[in-house]
């Protein structure tokens, strides 16, 4: 299972890297929205720097719907899915390798954002490890919920609407917890963000392992 | 609508040659009508009282609600939306309860079954009438009690939440597509979103930790209730429960005739097709 969520991530990464359509596309999408925020809430910091850890994960939010669409896009195209479910690969390996994917273009985006979000909102990034390990865990949990939804809309012909509604609501747990988790550590006490951490955590291990288990069902259908 | 009448009428693949070959009686106008009904069947009697008993509970729990209870020592009239709040929000979690084991044994492959499916889409799409319905009558209560329509509580914040993650599910659920595929997708998607209810509901309790006061003020308030009150609110539960099983009996109904009218219909202009074809020259 591992090897095949290794040959499956990487698939997904080398695709990625020669067609760059995150780089080239979600990360300014991404930037843009926080530029958006900025508009929307400044030009005073007063406002912008108590708010800067929401509009961060709400951003990532956003670009992680995106990032699954896309993860599922090259699905989609020319009867990959076909070829993936013939290639006899266990399907909790398919699941995680595409999570791994997801999780691994969302961390980079992350990094840029969160020295961007930094500069445009005038705060001090503090607390490096809580700020990791939030980032690690809700991302987790973002990619283990946005593959299976993907999985779940790719089946459909509407799932470029279908994926955001059925997303959203359900990661309304990790924007909370997440932002609560930066919100301590960018107030330097990290230690109070503890308890958010385990949460992300709960959260990431749950749907981790319910992808695993009902990826399989959901692949070979739809 | 009658059982028997055409699923739909293809006016859309006949031309009027074909139309002037086999007259289609005009729908609604036929006088044969009524006596193509499908006969009654035990089930639809069973089913009509239960429709009764529960209509004529909701009455009697308004009547004794409205009239025969007293007002309350702190609230005054407003305690009488307690009649009817929280056995609405009972039926909400009952609903999604039932939606969610429903799922799960849809997916179970020893039962798994289109009944199952349809009791899971059938259930969980009163459950968000419901769900509506205890967040208006919440609102109508908290106005005047906590003094705003809507407060971040965790009881609230889970509860919307809830309403959009099954609207959600409601959503994919009418996504055309192979049945089969269409209810395991939506069996997991129930099972997916019934999971996270526990992890809003303990986060947003963090969250908002002290804000505590209105739904410790619900329970509290448990203890003032009795005698005539607390046989209403008794009667509150037990009719919403019985309208719910109703109304979950005539969707999963309604789901039945949807499932024929798709594979008949389909059949139907398979088979005119069919007899077009010959005439071609």
């Amino acid at each position: 299972m591992w090897r095949d969520a290794a040959l499956v991530a990487g698939k997904d990464l080398r695709v990625e890297l020669r067609a760059k359509i995150g780089l080239n596309q979600v990360v300014p999408f991404a930037l843009v929205v926080l530029v958006l925020f900025g508009l929307a809430l400044g030009p005073s910091d007063a406002a912008l720097r108590p708010a800067a850890a929401g509009l961060f994960w709400v951003t990532v939010l956003f670009a992680a719907v995106l990032a699954v669409q896309r993860s599922f896009a090259i699905e989609a195209s020319d009867e990959a899915r076909d070829g993936l479910r013939l290639s006899g690969l266990d399907a909790g390996g398919i699941f995680l390798g595409k999570a791994a994917a997801v999780a691994a273009q969302l961390i980079v985006l992350e990094l840029v954002l969160a020295l961007v979000a930094s500069l445009l909102f005038d705060t001090h990034l503090s607390g490096a490890g809580l700020l990791v390990g939030t980032c690690v865990a809700a991302t987790a949990g973002l990619a283990a919920v946005g593959t299976i939804y993907g999985a779940v809309a790719m089946g459909t012909r509407v799932r470029e609407t279908l994926l955001p509604l059925l997303f959203f609501p359900l990661v309304a747990p990790v924007l909370l917890a997440a932002t609560k988790a930066w919100k301590e550590a960018l107030a330097g006490t990290p230690s109070h963000g503890l308890g958010w951490l385990s949460v992300l955590a709960v959260f990431a291990v749950a749907y981790l392992a319910i992808g695993t288990v009902a990826f399989g069902p959901l692949l070979e259908d739809g | 609508m009658s059982l028997t009448s055409p699923p739909f009428s293809p006016a859309g693949t006949a031309g009027p040659a074909r139309a002037a070959e086999a007259p289609a009686p005009p729908r609604g106008a036929s006088p044969g009508r009524r006596r193509t009904r499908r006969p009654r069947t035990r089930a639809d009697s069973a089913l009509t009282a239960v429709g009764l008993v529960g209509i004529a509970g909701v009455v009697a729990t308004v009547w004794l609600g409205l009239w025969v209870t007293p007002p309350d020592e702190f609230m005054g009239n407003l305690v009488r939306l307690l009649y009817i709040h929280p056995p609405l929000a009972w039926v909400m979690f009952l609903a999604y309860g039932v939606s969610f084991l429903a799922s799960l044994l849809y997916l179970w492959p020893r039962t798994r079954s289109a009944r199952f499916d349809r009791l899971a889409g059938a259930s969980a799409e009163v459950g968000v009438v419901f769900t509506g319905l205890t967040l208006v009558t919440g609102s109508l209560w908290g106005r005047p009690t906590w003094g705003q329509w809507w407060t971040w509580d965790p009881l609230l914040t889970t509860t919307a939440l809830l309403f959009v993650l099954y609207l959600g599910y409601l959503a994919l659920r009418r996504v055309p597509g192979e049945p089969e595929a269409r209810a395991k997708r939506s069996a997991i998607a129930a099972l997916v979103a019934f999971i996270d209810v526990p992890i809003v509901y303990f986060s947003v309790l963090w969250w908002k930790s002290l804000h505590q006061a209105p739904s410790i003020d619900l329970t509290t308030r448990k203890t003032y209730v009795h005698g005539s009150m607390a046989w209403t609110l008794l009667l509150g539960f037990l009719s919403f429960t019985v309208v719910f099983a109703w109304l979950v009996a005539h969707r999963y109904r309604l789901a039945v005739l949807e499932d024929r009218e798709e594979s008949e219909g389909l059949a139907l202009a398979l088979a005119e097709r069919r007899a077009e074809a010959p005439e071609a020259p």
